[in-house]
């Protein structure tokens, strides 16, 4: 691919990714649950059920578990990174970064850039755009970005159905070293106020109607769409896409507007299962279509982040794929490993009950 | 406060990072610089695979000041799969569901806040069941 675009972000050495990992915690909350409280047990369900973090979890913990699942498909040493980024808008200190104890607790520290990365859902592609031009400048051999979350909606609102637990980490590295190929990247940005959580705030506001086609389907069609354009290829050049994914209907629908086949989106659409993993969301997604991805299939990731934004990327899939993408658990073994919780073991859980 | 033990623990609590003795190779953990096997020095850093299996267990019902919000959770000696006991929390099981003997590999959590919701958040080794079949 030749660039014809001087919008697309393509480094000046290729790079690719060199090792990925998921994770997602083990509860899941059914949205007939969210629904027997709040509705009666009445009204449609945005996905089936959605995941829920352990008490002791936390984005760094989640950070940790992705990060040392990454490490062991890339088999390089820890201390050979020079960035660990995490995207969150869960960070669990407001001043601290989760970065450096993630840093300290995967062993690559001290020789390292180590920072968080903010944009609502899509700070997990911002920090992977980033970490595209460290490697690409050759100021970095290895640079670790992360997105995942732990959101919160308030008890009772719509978002409390889908907001989940989950996410994925990505080493980036030359191209020749990698399992697939990130062959060019595109961001669309505007100022769109979708969706907030001033400072302070435990519970996110949304601007209800005005998160669809403004936002969401606004920011992914024009982001997929440049990037295909400026890139010469058609939806029919990927085997398989994946769009952030808030609920079942938004990325299902903004599949079809862009001319992608249900089967394409199918490996990475995991919202109906563990719900909107927010910074996280479209990266474990391509982690779980990675994971039954074979040598050569290109794969298009479009993320989504409120404010608003999105990022896109064409990813080529390389032979070094078959080796690497068993050495650490898959992603549909994440999500296989559940255990159905209730409402109130979830209030408890999320820290809805205080001891004073 | 604590945060000087804190800090001064952080690598082997994140990642059982312990000892290896050079003169007769006895895995160490938690690490203290002397060989309990042979009594000579041993300094040399060891990372630890994580693996190994519960030898015993109990559950906690009236937790210590700071692990309040927890209860119950189950604390077990775990046999690290290189010879040392460690004791710690198990974390993503059901009391019912631990048996001695059951394989276990260690995960990083948090553990405690110190003092209140204001206070530093501590992390470390907890270990779950090994294996991603469905509950
Ligand atoms: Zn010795």
């Amino acid at each position: 691919m030749t660039p014809k675009n001087e919008t697309l972000l393509i480094p000046s050495r290729p790079v690719g990714i060199i090792g990925y990992g998921a994770y997602v915690p083990r509860y899941r909350l059914p949205a007939t649950e969210v629904a027997r409280i709040w509705k009666g047990g009445k009204g449609g369900l945005p996905i089936k059920e959605k995941s829920v973090p352990g008490l002791d979890e936390d984005v760094v913990t989640m950070s940790i578990e992705a990060a040392r699942n990454a490490l062991a498909r890339a088999q390089i040493d820890a201390s050979d990174l020079r960035a660990v980024w995490v995207g969150s808008e869960s960070h669990p200190y407001a001043v601290k970064p989760t970065s450096t104890i993630v840093a300290e607790a995967i062993g690559a520290v001290p020789s390292t850039q180590a920072a968080d990365w903010e944009f609502a859902c899509k700070a997990g592609t911002e920090a992977l755009v980033a970490a595209m031009g460290l490697v690409g400048s050759e100021m970095a051999e290895y640079a670790l970005a992360i997105g995942m979350d732990t959101a919160q909606g308030r008890p009772g609102d719509a978002l409390e159905y889908t907001a989940g637990a989950g996410g994925a980490a990505y080493i980036i590295g030359p191209a020749e070293e990698s399992l697939a190929v990130i062959e060019a990247a595109y961001s669309y940005v505007t100022d769109t106020p979708d969706f907030w959580r001033r400072a302070g705030a435990k519970y996110p506001e949304h601007g209800s109607r005005f998160t669809g086609e403004p936002a969401y389907f606004e920011h992914i069609t024009q982001a997929a769409k440049a990037l295909m354009e400026a890139s010469g290829t058609t939806p029919a050049d990927y085997q398989w896409a994946v769009f952030h994914q808030p609920n079942t209907k938004f990325p299902t629908r903004v599949a079809k507007m862009l001319g992608f086949s249900k089967e394409q989106i199918e490996p990475g659409l995991l919202v109906p299962l563990i719900g909107n993993t927010y910074a996280g969301a479209a990266i474990i997604g391509l982690t779980a279509t990675l994971d039954i991805a074979r040598p050569g299939d290109r794969i298009l990731v479009t993320s989504f982040g409120s404010g608003a934004g999105s990022d896109a990327f064409s990813i080529r899939v390389t032979d070094a794929i078959s080796e690497r993408s068993g050495r650490a658990p898959k992603t549909q073994e994440y999500i296989a490993r559940r255990t159905e919780i209730d409402y109130a073991t979830y209030v408890r859980m999320r820290g809805k009950i205080t001891l004073k | 406060m604590e945060i000087p033990r804190h800090w001064r623990l952080r690598k082997q609590r994140y990642g059982l990072v312990g000892e290896v003795c050079p003169h007769c190779e006895a895995k160490i953990f938690p690490p203290r610089d002397v060989c309990p096997d042979c009594g000579k020095e041993a300094k040399t850093k060891f990372s630890f695979s994580g693996q190994g299996e519960v030898y015993s267990y109990t559950t906690i019902y009236n937790a210590p000041s700071g692990f309040e919000a927890n209860v119950p959770y189950t604390v077990a000696l775990v046999k690290l799969e290189e010879g040392p006991l460690v004791t710690a929390q198990l974390t993503d099981v059901a009391e019912e569901e631990v048996e001695i003997g059951m394989p276990v590999e260690m995960v990083t959590r948090r553990l405690h806040q110190d003092g209140d919701e204001r206070g530093l958040l501590v992390y470390g080794y907890k270990f779950r069941p090994i294996g991603f079949a469905a509950h």
